[in-house]
């Protein structure tokens, strides 16, 4: 009897998630066996425990769909792919985590666990096409966030980011489960594959629940993703929460809102009609906002912070191009956006770690000057982010925007594509003023400024740098590989 | 309970999850804000209830294997809502007791060290 109620449940479609997990809590154990000393050993713990989890992600490339647990986890090249984004992001930030947090006196080992843990919580998003366990997910991926917002206990300004944050981001998972409720009393379950079947019963009761329960999901996710309207968090957050946390939200925890948004559009595409209008204003709004409001800012994270709003608004063309018409426009747009979004962000996101020293972290435009004369590797590699987010060749920043341009035309968006060029070139202005304070070779050397160059931090920078040109280079292998079929 | 109709549940959840969001935007004490989103999160938990026993409840006669399971569906999601509900607790009145001892202050109104 037991044995006909137990789902046949396939457990290799979780292990990438169970081994960063299980990396995690042993990255603690190691933490508590060694308490005080330095933290290289948990560093090396993470980074196995992600590159396994990697492997394992890649030897899944290729099987066929298939969903397990009782239809809550899904396994399709699309999740696979993100997933391991998630896993390249986490990777990337705790390599230069290290160097970081020791120069600003806060080397608690328990960071990476919970960083690992978060990743944890963003994998389970991308995976899933079940409400609960989207909602379980984005609740591991945040509370870990929120601590690590605010781990610099010291700092106020750590601790108000970590404030807003918290206070901002349980308003919004207020939202998205009201959400959730319309739409589990619409549909009757908690998979959001019934969405379009319910819409097609042509019930008014159950199209108003859909529609409104579908309202609040989106403002819930885009509060994670910062959206326009629901962006005012952001730059105070990225600004003051530590630059290595602020790297990993602006990626990891986009890419897992992303990932879940890509299904679940693509699952009411029978609703277009109501969101897809909505949706092409927003993005507008997120694009435009987003590139303006840089221009005035004149601290680098904050810069950077609208600069990833607007790169939201750009993904979100990609995925209302792709919800429109799911059968013609592929996920690979998506899938490489989000691949260079990442890198090109983390990348620069550890050159401004450059700037903490001894316990303290000035962050303003100005104190980017004189980089060129502490380190060239890292003042070349700032450069070749910032073309890369502004989008020029020879960067894979170009070869997305040009592929989210393609998609939009396919998808008769012509209106958002004018608008993602013309806000793209806006964006021009405030990434050459960046590349050019970095540039500079006459500007005041004062090298106290400036941490002692880590390896660890010098490696990721360029290792990112590499990594960002190889994916334009070597384009069309690399989307195979992540979209093999 | 059979005389109260499932429209009335919804709207006395509709009716908290407004008096939530509405306190959460004109309130000044973090704490005060925090009650204010469990007050959102009841409203949620109230209408998944309704949802569950109105919709698709098993008990009336005529529904099916199905209908038993989507009602559990929602029963569950409750019952996360407050794991996760108090989880969040914990965390943000750790972040509320650091920001206490290093100003003695938790007005919101104060929090302007970050802006543009």
């Amino acid at each position: 009897m037991i044995q006909t109620l137990m789902p046949n449940t396939n457990w290799s479609m979780v292990l990438p998630i169970a081994m960063v997990a299980v990396a995690g809590i042993f990255a603690l154990i190691l933490e508590m066996l060694f308490p005080k000393r330095d933290n290289n050993l948990i560093v090396w713990a993470s980074q196995i425990g992600l590159l396994m989890a990697a492997a394992m992600l890649i030897r899944q490339f290729g099987l066929e769909t298939e969903t397990s647990f009782a239809g809550t986890i899904i396994r399709d090249q699309f999740g696979l792919a993100m997933q391991l984004v998630c896993v390249i992001g986490a990777s990337a930030t705790i390599a230069f985590s290290e160097g970081y947090l020791r120069e600003k006196k806060i080397p608690f080992g328990e960071f990476y666990p919970l960083m690992l843990w978060s990743t944890v919580g963003a994998m389970m998003m991308c995976c899933t096409e079940n409400l609960l366990v989207m909602f379980v997910g984005l609740e591991i991926l945040s509370i870990a966030l929120y601590v690590l917002a605010g781990i610099s206990r010291v700092e106020e300004k750590g601790e108000e980011s970590a404030l807003k944050y918290f206070l901002l981001g349980a308003f919004a998972s207020g939202f998205l489960l009201y959400g959730i409720a319309n739409v589990y009393g619409a549909t009757g379950g908690l998979g959001i594959e019934g969405i379009g079947l319910a819409w097609e019963s042509k019930d008014p009761n159950v199209q108003a629940l859909l529609a409104f329960g579908l309202a609040l999901l989106l403002i819930g996710l885009g509060f994670k993703a910062s959206f326009f309207p629901f962006h005012q968090w952001t730059p105070d957050v990225y600004q003051g929460a530590p630059t290595n946390v602020t790297a990993f939200m602006a990626t990891v925890g986009k890419t897992a809102a992303f990932a879940f948004l890509f299904r679940l559009l693509e699952s009411a595409t029978a609703m277009q009609a109501i969101w897809a209008p909505a949706l092409g204003l927003i993005a507008v709004l997120t694009m435009l906002y987003g590139n303006i409001v840089a221009l005035m800012q004149k601290d680098v994270k904050r810069v950077l912070g609208y600069s990833s709003i607007s790169h939201a608004g750009y993904i979100l063309v990609a995925l209302i191009a792709h919800g429109k018409n799911p059968g013609r426009i592929g996920p690979e747009t998506v899938i490489y956006y989000v691949l260079s979004y990442t890198l090109m962000t983390i990348g620069s996101f550890a050159v401004i770690s450059l700037l903490a020293h001894d316990g303290k972290e000035s962050t303003g435009l100005d104190d980017l000057r004189g980089l060129w004369q502490r380190s060239r590797v890292a003042a070349a590699c700032m450069v070749v982010f910032m073309v890369s987010l502004m989008g020029l060749p020879p960067t894979s920043g170009f070869f997305g925007k040009l592929l989210i341009f393609q998609d939009a035309l396919n998808a008769d968006l012509l209106p958002l594509a004018v608008v993602l060029a013309v806000s793209s070139i806006v964006s021009a202005a405030y990434y050459l003023n960046i590349a050019r304070l970095v540039a500079l070779t006459d500007g005041p050397t004062e090298e106290i400024s400036f941490a002692r160059f880590r390896p660890a931090i010098q490696n990721t920078c360029v290792l990112c740098a590499v990594a960002v040109i190889a994916a334009m280079v070597f384009y069309s292998p690399l989307t195979q590989f992540l979209s093999s079929r | 309970m059979s005389g109260v109709p499932l429209a009335a549940y919804l709207a006395l959840g509709l009716f908290m999850f407004m008096t939530g969001v509405v306190g959460v935007v004109i309130r000044r004490s973090p704490i005060v804000i925090f009650m204010c989103i469990e007050l959102m999160l009841n409203a949620v938990n109230l209408t998944f209830l309704a949802f569950a026993r109105y919709q698709f409840s098993p008990m009336v006669a005529g529904n099916s294997f199905k209908e038993g399971q989507s009602a559990m569906a929602g029963q569950m999601m409750v019952i996360f809502v407050m794991a996760v509900a108090a989880a969040e607790v914990a965390v943000g009145l750790g972040i509320i007791m650091a920001i206490f001892r290093l100003r003695d202050n938790i007005d919101i109104d104060e929090m302007n060290l970050l802006k543009g």
